[in-house]
């Protein structure tokens, strides 16, 4: 049985080369480039805008880097600005806010991984239990809809459900007996970043299980049946491993970006009542950088999270391509 | 095959059942709070706690302050603008991009395409773009701004270029013989072929620029180049009523009890298209995310 899951042909795998088939090496002699530009000149032509696209958007950032060791001044530039080695790295490093955005992303990123991932899983294995076509959709096409409404429409219901007259509050005063605004303690922020987070994604995440799900050989269920597996142990011994390969780059792309929290709910949610739990090292760059204007030194900050979120990426890529031969690329 | 079930079977299926029910009333449960409050008096409103599940004192006082907001308005027409220009845009250099790194016999497709994959893995960051953006293109302020940096992702150039690679050469080489040069085998030939991946693709475009707030937040300062998404992170976030509330405070003199009414009445305005469109796109998300599963 062929384990191409849903997910492979997403990622840059499908981008490289095929390896093995087409092998007839081609060279980059003068000769070849020459005579390969000159056949095929109006196709690059085709593909100059996009080429061009990338070269402003994606690698002059890159270069843009180079302001992590500089003490940027805007009115210098970039080729301008004097150097001044690790500087900004070591403050970074030195600073509180080293173990404490990078901590409160890894938390974040943990319960993450040890709730909704899992929950999203279960989610898709429930649903694939049921057996009514017509409930099913229903359930699906409803789950996935808080997916598409914008961020700030979901940080203005959370803050309205977390204020003091807010829905969960409500709920929450039932137990504290304590009716202050949710997202003014610190404690809460983290449920609330990870529920929300649920409410909004749980739906659609199970897509892709769902997928894996429905292309796993039924014969080997009424296989199973006739030799008296019930419905638990199949899930168990056909279900499982069939959707194993999805799970595992599932899971590998969620290590691999543990580091890397995108900003934008919590940039709109937080405040500095509750930065000690809800600021990551995106907030912290966004607030660096844009807020208080430090360009260099919130470069810095967001080389540094590249660089790790780059190896674990690799690394975790690597560890699961040697064990279990799955890999993303 | 019709079996009879065992009984701890149908117990699961009963607690499965009860668990998405409950299911499809959280997911639908705060949506239908904020419709309900954005219907009813502005007063009752203020003064309830916890969730509102029905409609009291029908009016839509709230609805003629949100459209008398005069950056509601442009906030839409901006962000219809920024939809528009970014699919259109993005999909044509998509494309034509696409189809060359689609092509096995060019000497740098595989380069290039190694170097766009690369972008999915690493890149210049927050800063470091947005110092570009500004201080190298000028993009400051600029509707551009907005635009171009959206037009062009590594993802999707590979969802397109994976639709591209399966269709058979034989196909435009036909064509070629006919004498068609390589834009009509890309937009007559091929096009055509990969109809459901590219529905996929604008899908996303349309979503991604229809929600996006923050791009504008930190690039644009003048309030009429505003998208929709920053009007409204104005209005519910930083609590900025006060284009619509102003205007009524003369009348009424109560401008808090409305600030409450309206915050929901623009969640609903804002969301609506969205809600109704959902259903027609929905089946193009889905093959979206399992292109590629067929093969399993």
């Amino acid at each position: 049985m062929n384990n191409t899951t849903a997910l492979s042909n997403h990622m840059p795998k499908a981008a490289l080369p095929e390896k093995g088939k087409n092998k007839r090496e081609r060279k980059f002699t003068r000769k070849s480039i020459a005579s390969d530009f000159k056949r095929h000149k109006f196709i690059y032509l085709m593909a100059l805008p996009g080429i061009l696209f990338f070269i402003l958007f994606s690698y002059l950032p890159m270069g843009g880097l180079l302001m992590s060791f500089q003490e940027y001044k805007p009115k210098l530039g970039i080729l301008g600005s004097p150097f001044i080695g690790l500087t900004n790295f070591k403050d970074f490093f030195s600073s509180i806010f080293f173990a404490r955005t990078v901590g409160n992303t890894l938390a974040i990123s943990l319960l993450e991984l040890a709730i909704t991932f899992p929950v999203t899983i279960i989610f898709a294995l429930l649903l694939n239990e049921i057996k009514n076509i017509k409930f099913k959709r229903t359930v699906q096409t409803i789950s996935y809809m808080p997916y598409f409404i914008s961020m700030v429409v979901i940080a203005g219901i959370i803050i309205d459900f977390c204020s003091s007259r807010g829905a969960i509050t409500q709920i929450v005063s039932f137990f504290t007996g304590s009716t202050q605004n949710l997202l003014s303690v610190p404690e809460y922020w983290r449920p609330i970043y990870i529920i929300s987070g649920l409410w909004q994604g749980l739906g659609f995440g199970s897509i892709i299980y769902i997928a894996a799900l429905a292309s796993v050989d039924q014969e080997l269920y009424e296989a199973a049946q006739i030799d008296g597996a019930n419905r638990w142990k199949q899930t168990l011994h056909i279900t499982l491993p069939g959707i194993s390969a999805t799970v595992i780059i599932m899971l590998i792309l969620k290590v691999g970006t543990m580091l890397s929290v995108g900003y934008e709910k919590t940039i709109l949610l937080y405040n500095s009542q509750i930065y000690e739990t809800a600021d990551i090292i995106s907030s912290y760059v966004y607030r660096k950088g844009l807020l208080e204007f430090n360009y260099g030194y919130s470069t810095a900050v967001s080389l540094f999270n590249s660089v790790i979120n780059f190896i674990l990426l690799v690394v975790t890529n690597y560890l699961s391509n040697k064990y279990s031969e799955t890999s993303l690329f | 095959m019709l079996k009879k079930k065992t009984k701890p079977r149908i117990v699961f299926e009963s607690f499965n059942y009860a668990f998405f029910i409950l299911m499809i009333g959280a997911c639908i449960l705060p949506i239908w709070h904020v419709v309900c409050a954005s219907f009813s008096d502005a007063a009752w409103v203020m003064g309830q706690a916890g969730i509102i599940y029905y409609i009291k004192g029908f009016n839509v006082e709230g609805y003629k302050l949100v459209f008398e907001n005069a950056k509601i308005w442009s906030g839409y027409l901006n962000t219809i603008v920024y939809v528009i220009a970014t699919t259109s845009i993005g999909m044509l250099i998509t494309l034509m991009m696409a189809y060359m790194v689609s092509r096995k016999n060019l000497l740098w497709a595989n380069t290039i395409m190694l170097l766009v994959s690369f972008t999915m893995l690493f890149n210049g960051g927050l800063i470091s773009s947005y110092i570009i953006n500004t201080k190298v293109l000028n993009l400051y302020d600029s509707r551009w701004a907005i635009i171009l940096p959206g037009c062009i992702n590594a993802f999707y150039l590979i969802l397109i270029r994976t639709a591209m690679t399966s269709i058979p050469r034989e196909l435009e080489e036909s064509a070629k013989l006919d004498g068609a040069g390589h834009m009509t085998v890309l937009f007559r030939i091929i096009l055509p072929l990969i109809k459901a991946t590219l529905a996929t693709v604008i899908l996303y475009y349309v979503i991604m620029q229809w929600n996006s707030w923050f791009p504008a937040s930190i690039y644009i300062r003048s309030i009429n180049k505003f998208p929709l998404q920053l009007v409204l992170k104005e209005i519910l976030i930083t609590g900025d009523t006060s284009t619509s509330v102003n205007s009524l405070s003369a009348t009424t003199g109560d401008a808090a009890m409305y600030k409450q009414l309206i915050k929901y009445c623009t969640i609903v305005v804002s969301t609506v298209p969205i809600f109704i469109f959902y259903p027609f796109i929905q089946k193009y998300f889905e093959s979206g995310v399992m292109i590629g599963a067929v093969k399993g």
